[in-house]
């Protein structure tokens, strides 16, 4: 059992990270108010910039592309999450709509676009990240084979972004207005925050965020722009929610899809656990989700606002 | 100079209208952008939706599943739902129609309408969960239907290649017979060879139905109450809790009639590891036609023209074929900001009473 759980660890980290982060951006949009479910659509954005950006310059500069590119995804998808932050911002939209509309502009576009470059609509990367060895701490015994070899820089900025994360929301005081926003946007407004503003940075984190994940797919597993994430930004949302708004809930939360995921992947492989028909192992994390889903409602920790839009001076 | 507009169009119709104005535009700045001719490209991409009677057909067969998938979304919509599961409801739907129609061996008269109740009955129970779970628990609709989709996409997955394999490949079912599809000879013949099937007259039956059943019945009444306040239908002794169980499964058995059509009509066979397109493309749909049947019926045949038209585009000139689906989600994100449009309709107003 350990042998299988030391051999699947490093292929489920690789899926929890673009997971984790893409939720935390959600986390920092939804805390402000602003439902995004256009996570998704800004992930093929990151996934697309990343891979056009390093599809470009790495004939020139083969080492630094992938940071290049990494840093690429993120500004685009920032510009992007603009677009949902005017409509659900200045312009109340529905914000579930404007969500979907950015996804589906996103599909569209990025395909459209990555048609003209390469012709086929993918782009493929020659070479992404590679899998190193923390020095020291991968020969601790037992954690130093599990959490630090064969580890992908990019899982420990994640994390790092996680830490920060975390400080920034409970321990600042843009952290308290941008909860304040998301709780009762009318109290914080009286106080003197810019509500406004606290919720435009709150999605453009959540561009800049999900971008990175999409280019994190990009770089570590896929190597390939394709034109879909494969749904990972839907289960970012879900994952969000799974892990009640907080981040180290969504730090539990992804990591359990990323283990069943991989798990479920991997299964045909594993005598341990090929006696278990696919479409169950498939279906788990799905089904679990619903599952929790319920078990939370009673208590759930949901920015009271979420959703809501915000009109100055309206009581 | 004295401009009077005496035409009469609903608020929400110009919206739209405006809306595919601006999409197409934004389009054309993009066919431009990247080099080509958005005059030629928009003559071909309506040619290629309308040039002759079996492309005609072939837009309304593209049509159909546009049509049942945006009428669930709108159905639930009404209710104050957002079904995001379309998609899965279609998938469950168009295999419970299909598993029927591969196993029964009986006349052509009596599978299809067993096929469709199996199709409806499937997408209702698919819808049903999210359902429960909203009404019960308060979860939310939107990451409920978003997981049900994905347990549609395995089970479907796992299902077909087991029980329904097809002879030359793993990823597909068996063929269906001619007997139990929704193609019917006199109509292909009459569209000149096109694909067109029997589901075109199943999706306007159901755009009637539901239009009646919104605007006609209590029961619409009723869930209508429920999408515009809630509280006030509580308070006025309406079972709320049971009006989203009820749309939810009328949502998802309008998809999964979708389905029927897309799995048993316009194809005759099923493809695992491919979620249906059309279930989010619902969401355009419903959006565009502003949640009324009718408005369904127009947005839906208008992407039909888009989508049908594409290839011919493409083949005609170097302009990639998603532009199309670049022009439908701008003309969403429009629609999505109505208020711009709105805010413009009605300084215009105050200026020309001004003037």
């Amino acid at each position: 059992m350990w042998t299988i759980i030391q051999q699947i660890f490093p292929y489920a980290v690789a899926f929890t990270i673009p997971l984790l982060i893409t939720a935390l951006g959600g986390l920092f949009s939804e805390r402000s108010g602003i439902v995004n479910i256009g996570l998704d659509g800004l992930m093929v954005v990151g996934s697309f910039a990343g891979a056009l950006t390093i599809y470009k310059l790495q004939p020139m500069m083969p080492k630094g592309a992938v940071w290049v590119g990494l840093l690429a995804a993120m500004a685009a998808g920032l510009l992007f999450s603009l677009l949902h932050a005017f409509a659900c911002i200045n312009l109340n939209a529905n914000q579930v709509i404007s969500g979907t509309a950015i996804n589906m502009i996103a599909y569209a576009l990025t395909i459209f676009l990555a048609r003209n470059v390469t012709g086929s609509g993918n782009i493929h990367i020659v070479s992404g990240l590679v899998r190193k060895d923390v020095p020291l701490l991968s020969s601790v015994p037992v954690i130093g084979k599990l959490f630090f070899s064969q580890t992908y820089a990019t899982t420990w900025l994640v994390l790092l972004i996680l830490v920060l994360s975390w400080f920034v929301i409970y321990k600042t005081a843009f952290g308290l207005r941008l909860r304040a926003c998301g709780e009762h946007p009318h109290a914080a407004d009286s106080a003197g925050v810019n509500v406004y503003g606290v919720r435009y940075i709150g999605v453009m984190i959540s561009g800049a965020f999900s971008g990175l994940g999409g280019a994190i797919i990009l770089v570590t597993y896929s190597g390939e722009f394709t034109g879909n994430v494969a749904g990972l930004g839907f289960l970012a949302l879900a994952s969000l929610i799974f892990g009640q708004w907080k981040p180290l809930g969504i730090l539990a939360a992804t990591f359990f899809f990323g283990f069943a995921s991989t798990i479920a992947n991997v299964s045909q492989v594993l005598p341990a656990l090929a006696a278990i028909p696919g479409v169950i192992l498939k279906v788990f994390p799905y089904a679990v989700t619903l599952i929790a889903l319920v078990i939370f409602s009673k208590s759930s920790q949901a920015p009271r606002a979420a959703g809501e839009p915000f009109e100055h001076g309206k009581r | 100079m004295k401009l009077r507009f005496r035409i009469h169009l609903p608020k929400t119709t110009i919206v739209s209208l405006l809306a595919v104005v601006f999409g197409l535009i934004a389009g054309a700045i993009l066919i431009l952008a990247t080099g080509n001719n958005p005059f030629e490209g928009y003559s071909y991409l309506f040619r290629g939706g309308l040039m002759n009677i079996e492309r005609v057909g072939n837009t309304l067969a593209t049509s159909t599943p546009l049509i049942l998938a945006g009428l669930s979304v709108a159905f639930a919509f009404r209710t104050g739902l957002f079904n995001i599961g379309a998609a899965g409801q279609m998938l469950f739907g168009g295999f419970c129609a299909t598993a029927v129609g591969l196993t029964l061996n009986w006349p052509k008269a009596i599978i299809l309408p067993v096929m469709m109740i199996a199709a409806i009955t499937g997408g209702a129970l698919w819808a049903l969960i999210p359902g429960i779970l909203k009404a019960r628990f308060n979860v939310h609709e939107v990451v409920s239907t978003i997981m049900m989709n994905w347990i549609s996409y395995w089970v479907i997955y796992y299902i077909i290649p087991a029980y329904f394999k097809g002879s030359y490949l793993e990823t597909e079912s068996r063929q269906l017979p001619h007997g139990a599809s929704l193609k019917a000879d006199w109509l292909t013949h009459l569209f000149g060879g096109s694909y067109i099937n029997l589901g075109i007259f199943i999706a306007v039956a159901a755009v009637v139905a539901t239009a009646f059943i919104l605007d006609r019945t209590v029961m619409g009444y009723e869930l209508k109450a429920v999408g515009l306040n809630r509280y006030a239908a509580e308070y006025a002794g309406i079972n709320v809790n049971r009006n989203i169980v009820l749309s939810m499964m009328i949502a998802g058995a309008l998809a999964g009639l979708g389905g029927a059509t897309l799995y048993t009509g316009n194809a005759l066979s099923m493809q695992i590891g491919v979620m249906p397109s059309q279930g989010f493309d619902g969401i355009a749909v419903s959006l565009l036609g502003s949640n009324s049947p009718v408005g369904v019926l127009g947005a839906a045949i208008f992407f039909g023209i888009l989508y049908s038209g594409k290839g011919f585009m493409n083949a005609m000139t170097r302009i990639p074929p998603e532009i199309a689906d670049t022009i439908i989600a701008t003309i969403i994100y429009f629609a999505a900001t109505s208020v711009l449009i709105e805010r413009a309709l009605g300084w215009l107003k105050q200026r020309k009473r001004g003037a």
